[in-house]
């Protein structure tokens, strides 16, 4: 068993380092490498997670080697199976091998092929350290892995300008975020036990021994959270990831709908035993995501651009997730979390199908993609069905899990759910009918090859079942101690969240259908109408121009200024510049004292001879 | 009365003296001159104390001082001829190539 | 009463002699001067009783090593007034000071040592005969005596290195 979990976190590894090194030049064998890599991790997970059901594993598994030793403290890397991670080893293995499988179509033609399944990879790998870690330097290791190969993969197509912007953009909105969640490591090391000998980074030991007194929880619990705000691209920092729309879609598949931003939740999850306990904490936590969820969604409202369209609604549906932990509700978040990785990659994947069936991926020149593509669009529709919550689809279940919990626990972010899920429904439907029915313009698609569509159809499978796999079960017997809040539609009060859900998606659907499919009034019209709020949100609420306003008026103009007159004048003129000129003036003065001259020599002698003479008889 | 101090104060002077006049001559054979009389204080200082403490021992170090005395007359000699030589000068302060 | 006669007679010329040595314009009166300063001295050993060291000192100072001195002053032909030049008032000058300064610091440590030993009892037998030094030099110090040589057998090598040398054109 610790062979095959050490297998799920090293295959990976070996499949990006066979493919960097002997496979760069061999397409055929980087891509079946990379597949293999992953393939072979969901079959360990899938095998490790049977052997939990069936009683023969006994979880959690922790196996772990010491990574660095020093005195004092032991840094250890290992593998942690618990049902939290095996769910998520799940999801990352079986999405990322669809997506994989599905990228040697996409990529087919791209001259940087091997390159790409290469980073995969490696993200792979750096994607299962986190799920996997049994501690938090190790997780960190991973987290900051994931930036960096998701750096790689959003600039894969590097030479385009707007690529290479959005993965520096996403690492250093990233790095911003890290930086907290780096201190929020250290203090919660610090405070991991009063005897430093003792402390520790282990989840595990963490969790059951807890703080000590007098650490301060909820500092610590905000730092924490910042990690998941950057890489869950919550609101303020959720600038990153539209732009990161500009990498392959695979990548965008798999970065922005099954792993990297999926790890700020399980992070979430994994902390849950922290946050739990800090009401402060939660409260942040759960506003950040429901006003994330909100603002995202009126993003997707004027987005033209397919891809970015989804990219919001990831946004908005990571804002649900947050939100649900931040309720309390880790069960309906972790949930939503899986649904979503099915629903969202299989649109995404979709979206790349059209984008690779036509070269387009601005919806307002696309349109009538049903006859030209009917695989794909019925793929994309399931997804866009899931997406919405309509039963008997996966998204229905967790999504009314997270707002049954909202309802319990907090009226005013239930009513911002489901407006955001009004929304939703809105958006997707704008996306339905204007790109797939009516009249193409201009463009005619072709259907994709079948290693593009199977991994659809398998998505599209999950999505459709993802509600009856009995996930919250599963979700559930990983929490340790605390009572479970229960999710689900048997809650009292449930058939009314249900009612309610249900009739806002279908009034934002219905109200799609007669803007964009039945075109009752032009949406052009009801823009005009709502100019004010319109250019605000196609503005994306200024928030990049806040961030640019701030980095060229405020930090390059105050802080770097004042930093480079540190560097210059104290740096290099004073302390540089000082130990010049003091070692000059020294060496001029001692060098005085070589005058060549024989007499003079002997006079020094003589002085020194005399003063220690002198100091001798007194 | 003539006691060891008397001998030791002859001898402290004539140091002296030989001090004073490696400083302030220039003339590189004349510093070699004075350094013989340096040479002939501590000399003289060794002999009275062989003398006050019986012991022929100070007497045998004398000895040696002048050999190798004269072997450091040698060298000095012959380096004074070759800078007369190739200096043309034998003020010691003009033969300042090892400043700086 | 002799015995004081004698040291301050030979003490003072030897001192006077020094003196003439170092302020003496003319090198060659210095080397003599110098010839005077190893007379006195030998006179002053023998009164110590070392009878073969003050041999020695006027053999091999008075014979050999100033006799060299002056076969180099010859040889160099000085003009008097370029080597005459005192600087006492330059500020190496202030080493002549310095120098009394340590004469003084000298007889202060002699003075100190020799106070046990008071006056130099006649009684203390009269070792510094031929026999005694050459049976000390060739029994006990007899490997620092071989030594000696090999001092003698280097000076005399780089004598005549130095000496000989062919000066290149200078640079």
């Amino acid at each position: 068993m610790v062979m095959l979990a050490w297998t799920i976190l090293l295959a990976p590894l070996a499949a990006a380092g066979l493919v960097w090194l002997v496979g760069i030049h061999r397409k055929p064998l980087a891509s079946s490498a990379a597949i293999l890599g992953l393939l072979i991790a969901f079959g360990c997970a899938l095998q490790l997670f049977l052997a939990g059901r069936s009683g023969a594993l006994i979880l959690p598994l922790e196996t772990n080697f010491a990574w660095i030793a020093l005195p004092g403290l032991t840094i250890q890397f290992g593998v942690l199976i618990d049902p939290l991670s095996l769910l998520m080893t799940l999801v990352v293995t079986g999405v990322g091998s669809a997506i994989f499988i599905y990228a040697t179509g996409y990529m087919h033609d791209d001259a940087a092929y091997s390159r790409f399944f290469g980073v995969l990879s490696l993200f792979a790998f750096s994607m299962l350290t986190i799920v996997l870690a049994t501690n938090w330097v190790q997780l960190f290791m991973g987290w900051e892995l994931v930036g960096f190969s998701s750096y790689l993969l959003i600039g894969h197509w590097y030479a385009k300008p707007a690529a290479a912007e959005a993965g520096k953009k996403a690492f250093i909105v990233n790095r911003v975020a890290d930086f907290g969640f780096m201190l929020g490591i250290l203090m919660l090391w610090a405070y991991s036990s009063a005897d430093p000998a003792q402390r520790t980074f282990n989840f595990l030991q963490l969790e059951h021994a807890g703080l000590v007194h007098g650490a301060m929880p909820v500092l610590i619990g905000l730092l924490l959270f910042c990690g998941p705000v950057g890489k869950s691209a919550q609101f303020p920092l959720h600038v990153w990831l539209p732009d990161a729309m500009e990498g392959p879609t695979p990548v965008s598949a798999l970065i922005h709908a099954a792993t990297m931003v999926a790890a700020g939740v399980y992070l979430l999850c994994r902390a849950f035993w922290l946050f739990e306990g800090l009401p402060e904490v939660m409260t942040v936590i759960m506003w950040v995501g429901g006003v994330t969820a909100f603002l995202a969604a009126g993003l997707a409202l004027v987005e033209n651009d397919l891809k970015r369209i989804l990219a919001y609604s990831t946004l908005s549906q990571l804002g649900y997730m947050v939100m649900a932990l931040g309720l309390g509700g880790r069960t309906a978040g972790m949930y939503h979390l899986t649904t979503h990785a099915f629903f969202k990659a299989l649109l995404f994947l979709a979206a790349g199908s059209v984008i690779h069936g036509t070269h387009e991926q601005d919806i307002r020149k696309l349109g009538g993609l049903w006859h030209d593509m009917r695989w794909t669009s019925l793929t994309f529709l399931i997804g866009a069905l899931a997406l919405c919550g309509i039963p008997p689809l996966s998204g229905f279940f967790s999504k009314e899990a997270i707002l049954t919990v909202a309802f319990a626990r907090n009226p005013a972010l239930f009513s911002l759910g489901v407006l955001t899920a009004g929304l939703t429904a809105f958006y997707t439907g704008r996306a339905w009918f204007v790109a797939f029915t009516g009249k193409a313009r201009g463009h005619h698609g072709h259907e994709s090859p079948p290693v593009m569509l199977i991994p659809l159809f398998v998505l599209a499978a999950l999505s459709i079942v993802g509600g009856f796999l009995g996930l919250p079960a599963l979700i559930a017997s990983g929490v340790h101690g605390a009572a479970a809040p229960h999710g689900g539609a048997g809650h009292a009060g449930g058939l009314l969240v249900m009612a309610v859900s249900i009739a806002v998606v279908a009034i934002g659907l219905g109200l799609a259908w007669l803007l964009y499919g039945k075109q009752v009034v032009l949406p052009g019209q009801v823009a005009r109408a709502l100019a004010l709020p319109t250019s605000f949100v196609e503005q994306r609420y200024y928030i990049d121009e806040l961030y640019s306003w701030y980095v060229l008026h405020v930090q390059q103009r105050y802080i770097a200024r004042s930093c480079e007159w540190v560097e210059q004048r104290v740096i290099i003129d004073g302390l540089v510049g000082g130990i010049t000129a003091l070692t000059r003036w020294l060496g001029f003065t001692v060098r005085l004292l070589q005058t060549g001259r024989v007499q003079a020599y002997v006079l020094v002698f003589l002085v020194g001879i005399v003063w220690l003479l002198t100091s001798a008889l007194h | 009365m003539i006691t060891l101090t008397h001998y030791l104060l002859a001898s402290a002077l004539l140091f002296a003296i030989g001090v004073v006049g490696v400083l302030t001559r220039r003339n590189v054979l004349m510093i070699l001159l004075c350094i013989e009389l340096m040479f002939n204080a501590a000399n003289l200082a060794f002999v009275a104390y062989a003398r006050a403490l019986g012991d022929t021992g100070g007497q045998i170090i004398v000895f040696f001082i002048i050999a190798v005395a004269a072997a450091e007359v040698t060298v000095g000699l012959a380096i004074t001829i070759l800078l007369s030589r190739q200096f043309k000068t034998l003020n010691a302060d003009e033969v300042s190539f090892l400043k700086w | 009463m002799a015995e004081a006669v004698f040291f301050y007679l030979f003490t003072g010329a030897m001192l006077a002699a020094a003196w003439s040595v170092v302020f003496n314009r003319q090198p060659l009166y210095s080397v003599l001067s110098l010839l005077v300063v190893m007379f006195c001295l030998a006179a002053l050993f023998v009164m110590l009783q070392a009878y073969f060291v003050a041999a020695l000192q006027v053999l091999l100072y008075a014979g050999a090593v100033l006799v060299l001195f002056l076969f180099v002053i010859m040889l160099l032909n000085l003009a008097p007034e370029a080597l005459a030049r005192m600087r006492v008032f330059t500020w190496q000058g202030g080493g002549a000071l310095l120098g009394l300064w340590l004469a003084f610091l000298l007889a202060r440590i002699f003075a100190a040592s020799a106070q046990d030993e008071g006056a130099l009892s006649a009684a203390s037998a009269p070792r510094g005969s031929v026999e005694a030094v050459g049976q000390l030099l060739f029994e006990k110090y007899l490997i620092p005596f071989e030594l000696t040589s090999f001092i003698i057998l280097a000076a005399i090598i780089g004598a005549v290195t130095l000496g000989k040398r062919e000066v290149p054109a200078k640079r």
